[in-house]
């Protein structure tokens, strides 16, 4: 069965020659790394054209999928950022799963703050799909982290059980989940660790490592509804975000339990504040306040977060992108929530309904999460005080339903379309 | 290729250790042989095709070890894998293989002629006989690294190569273009692969696009089975009811060289050599990569203390009928061959022959009372 191949391994000189060569390949590939990663490695590799590469995307149903044509693929296939990410890897996910039937999913994930500005030709067209119309390449992203602007955030408690409010932060120079390496998925659990020992006063708090908790902090941090797990959800796995799992990663909590850092989930930090009951000014004011401080600590030690103009706070996701927050209640609507009306209220107030077990969950007892719609394209005041006008609003209708007086839908909240 | 290893250089910014997988918790044959030293000695390397030691390693890494089964850990990502990374995976192979060494040389027979007997297993107790094995097609990268554009060459190769005449004629099933009624058919006929949801195979990087460029062939008659772009490049499978097991591996070896001599016309061939036999994805199924096996009935052997310790001797391994990892369902269990390197393709179909013979022997004999300690063999 020889073939000029296998000669060339039983000949032991030839062996030496082989393998050095493939030694200082890679030092001189590490040149070509910066520029051409993908076309150094694609001299060894089969060479096939684009269109031999093209994914087959006829059943599928995601951002991605809608806006990758093949003439796009065809210019982009061959490059890399610095870090050495394709476009194969940013739209793995998307490829591996066709798509959701109800939800439209993105379909693609950034492997580095670079991707966005390298792979730009397909994110910008996805991002504007998924942020109704804003686009990247003519709009600026505001962020606004001052939460004394909000008015009326403290809701009826006798709706509203609790309120939260979630954004992810990613340390920059480092690669994200989709891509990071063992050492740099390290390095984000001990800058963001670091930082976090340093916050004070009703801040103050404690780490919690995957790898070293024991059995009783595991069984309180899930009694607490704090502990993640690794994540189940194709399009996570399929993106590579859970590769070396549980290294690096880990949970940081407050001693009153109201602030939560989620390290290395599926992006490098999760930030969550949250309460029981309807106080939704104060959750907003634990949250600027404690990003502010993470962000001051980091910057101390020469770090800062992924940030820019057009995209605002940088994330793995594309839907996460500009402000990455979720601000949201979960909140008793019994009547309302049996009008056909509700939805298009919901819609027309930008705000999305869940069960309260999350994304794709189903309501318990007419029970709802109900959060804004929108991320990117508006400020985090912004976005809360629609959540908390949004929220008011449905409450005064509950309310009117229950002396059967009839409701309005209220006319729609202005988009930049 | 995807998977966040492509990018080397990243990597080599921060010293071994800081890289160095945390394997405390793992048990598989990665964590048990890969050292500090071994890893900072391999980690700047990769095949002509970019595949990495942390390529290899990450299915092991991220699934620390199955409770009663040790798993390898590891896959290659093309031949020059087994060559790059030896220091790795030669241990692993000794290991797995029974202490098969770096120097030793593995014999390929696929004559059926060489076989003795094996057409008369009593089909009261054998239900049904099988030998499956895989192939790679020498220049392609394999499942965990290929391209998509590599993966449909393979597809294209393997339709066109499988123009088969006679007991082995038969038709191709794209994953992706089948209609409701052939997927109900090849689910109902027990030939239909999923996609892989074991995360030992999804680590790896094997289900990547699927379904594209996936699918089932298989002779008319049902007896020859092709799945294509699974966990290997070609999985080859013969199979019948009944205990006729030199039929099977008959129609087996032909179909194997009837398909090697259609790839070599297009000017390519299997993967293969001298020290390794055909090389495949798992470092587990190098050699013949055959499993050959039964289904059979063996109710009161299979409660017998000793059961386990026979199948050692005889060098077999039972399932379930499920497969690998199921429960044996009414007392029929799937019994074969437990290796697959320094062995040959006859001398292992020989054992699985030999050996369930002994072992229905032996449950005649339970069944009517009488003892089986005249019968227990020595060790193979």
């Amino acid at each position: 069965m020889a073939s000029t191949f296998a000669r060339v391994f039983s000949s032991r000189a030839r062996r030496v020659g082989i393998l050095s060569l493939v030694g200082a390949g890679s030092l001189a590939t590490g040149f070509f790394f910066n520029r051409d990663y993908v076309g150094a490695a694609s001299q060894q590799r089969k060479l096939y054209p684009p269109s031999a590469e093209y994914p087959d995307l006829r059943k599928h149903n995601n951002c991605m999928a809608s806006q990758l044509t093949p003439a796009i693929y065809a210019r982009l296939c061959d490059k890399a950022t610095p870090n050495g990410f394709t476009l194969d890897q940013a739209i793995q996910t998307g490829v591996d799963n066709p798509g959701h039937p109800f939800i439209k999913t993105v379909g693609m994930v950034a492997g580095d703050e670079e991707s966005y500005e390298v792979f730009a030709e397909i994110f910008d067209p996805v991002i504007k799909e998924r942020h109704n119309g804003y686009d990247p390449q003519t709009m600026t992203h505001p962020t606004d982290l001052d939460a004394s602007k909000i008015r009326s955030g403290q809701f009826d408690e006798r709706y509203v059980l609790s309120s939260r409010v979630r954004t992810g932060r990613s340390i920059r120079g480092l690669s994200l989940p989709p891509a990071c390496t063992r050492a740099e998925r390290r390095e984000v659990e001990r800058v963001v660790v670091d930082a976090l020992n340093g916050l004070q006063g009703d801040l103050k708090g404690r780490y919690y490592s995957l790898t070293q908790m024991t059995e009783q902090e595991q069984q309180q941090l899930i009694d607490d509804h704090f502990l993640f797990d690794k994540p189940v959800s194709p399009l996570l796995t399929c993106a590579g975000m859970a590769r070396d799992w549980p290294d690096a990663r880990g949970i940081w909590h407050n001693d009153q339990k109201t602030f939560l850092i989620w390290i290395n989930e599926e992006d490098h930090t999760r930030v969550i504040s949250m309460e029981k009951g309807g106080n939704m000014k104060r959750v907003f004011e634990r949250f600027c306040k404690g990003l502010q401080e993470v962000e001051r600590l980091i910057q101390e030690k020469g770090w800062e977060f992924m940030w820019n103009e057009r995209l605002g706070y940088i994330l793995t996701c594309p839907s996460n992108l500009g402000t990455g927050l979720r601000a949201g209640v979960h909140v008793k609507l019994p009547r309302l929530s049996k009008d056909a009306r509700l939805q298009k209220i919901l819609n027309n107030l930008r705000l999305q309904k869940r069960g309260t077990g999350g994304v794709d969950t189903a309501a318990v007892g007419s029970t709802f999460d109900i959060s804004n719609l929108d991320r990117l394209g508006k400020s985090e005041v912004e976005l809360v005080q629609i959540v908390v006008d949004g929220v008011n609003y449905l409450i005064d209708c509950e309310k009117r339903l229950e002396k059967g007086q009839d409701i309005r839908i209220p006319p729609p909240i202005s988009q930049f379309k | 290729m995807p998977f966040g290893n492509t990018h080397n250089q990243l990597k080599m910014k921060y010293s071994a250790a800081q890289e160095f997988p945390d394997l405390s918790k793992h048990n598989n044959h990665m964590a048990k042989v890969l050292t500090m030293e071994m890893y900072e000695r391999l980690r700047d390397k990769q095949t002509p095709s970019g595949f990495t030691l942390d390529d290899v390693i990450q299915t092991g890494v991220d699934n620390p070890g199955h409770p009663f089964i040790m798993t390898v850990g590891c896959v290659a990502g093309d031949e020059e894998s087994y060559e790059l990374f030896k220091d790795l995976l030669d241990p692993i192979i000794k290991d797995r293989h029974g202490g098969y060494k770096p120097t030793d040389k593995h014999k390929t027979d696929l004559n059926p002629d060489h076989l003795k007997g094996g057409d008369d297993l009593d089909p009261n107790y054998v239900l049904s006989s099988r030998v499956r094995t895989g192939r790679s097609i020498r220049g392609f990268c394999l499942p965990p690294h290929c391209s998509r554009g590599e993966r449909r060459t393979i597809e294209k190769l393997s339709i066109d190569g499988n123009s088969l005449d006679g007991d082995l004629k038969g038709k191709y099933y794209a994953l992706k273009n089948m209609t409701e009624e052939e997927q109900q058919r090849l689910i109902d006929d027990h030939f239909l692969f999923d996609k892989p949801v074991s995360p030992l195979l999804l680590a790896s990087g094997m289900a990547r696009d699927w379904p594209d460029a996936r699918g089932i062939w298989h002779n008319d008659s049902k007896t020859f089975l092709v799945w294509v772009n699974e966990e290997d490049h070609l999985r080859v499978i013969s199979m019948q009811k009944g205990g006729n097991m030199k039929e099977v591996f008959t129609r087996f070896c032909t179909g194997l060289t009837k398909i090697e001599a259609l790839f070599k016309q297009k000017g390519h061939e299997f993967m293969w050599n001298e020290h390794l036999g055909y090389v495949l994805t798992c470092p587990s199924n190098l050699g013949t990569g055959l499993r050959g096996g039964v289904h059979v009935k063996l109710p009161n052997l299979s409660k017998h203390e000793k059961f386990g310790d026979i199948l050692k001797k005889l060098r077999l391994q039972k399932r379930g009928t499920g497969g690998v990892d199921t429960a044996a369902v009414g007392g029929v269990f799937d019994v074969s061959n437990a290796d697959r390197l320094g062995f040959s393709e006859v001398e292992l179909v020989q054992m699985v022959i030999d050996g369930v013979k002994l072992l229905v022997e032996m449950e005649k004999k339970l069944e009517k009372g009488q003892p089986i300690d005249d019968l227990m063999p020595s060790q193979k």
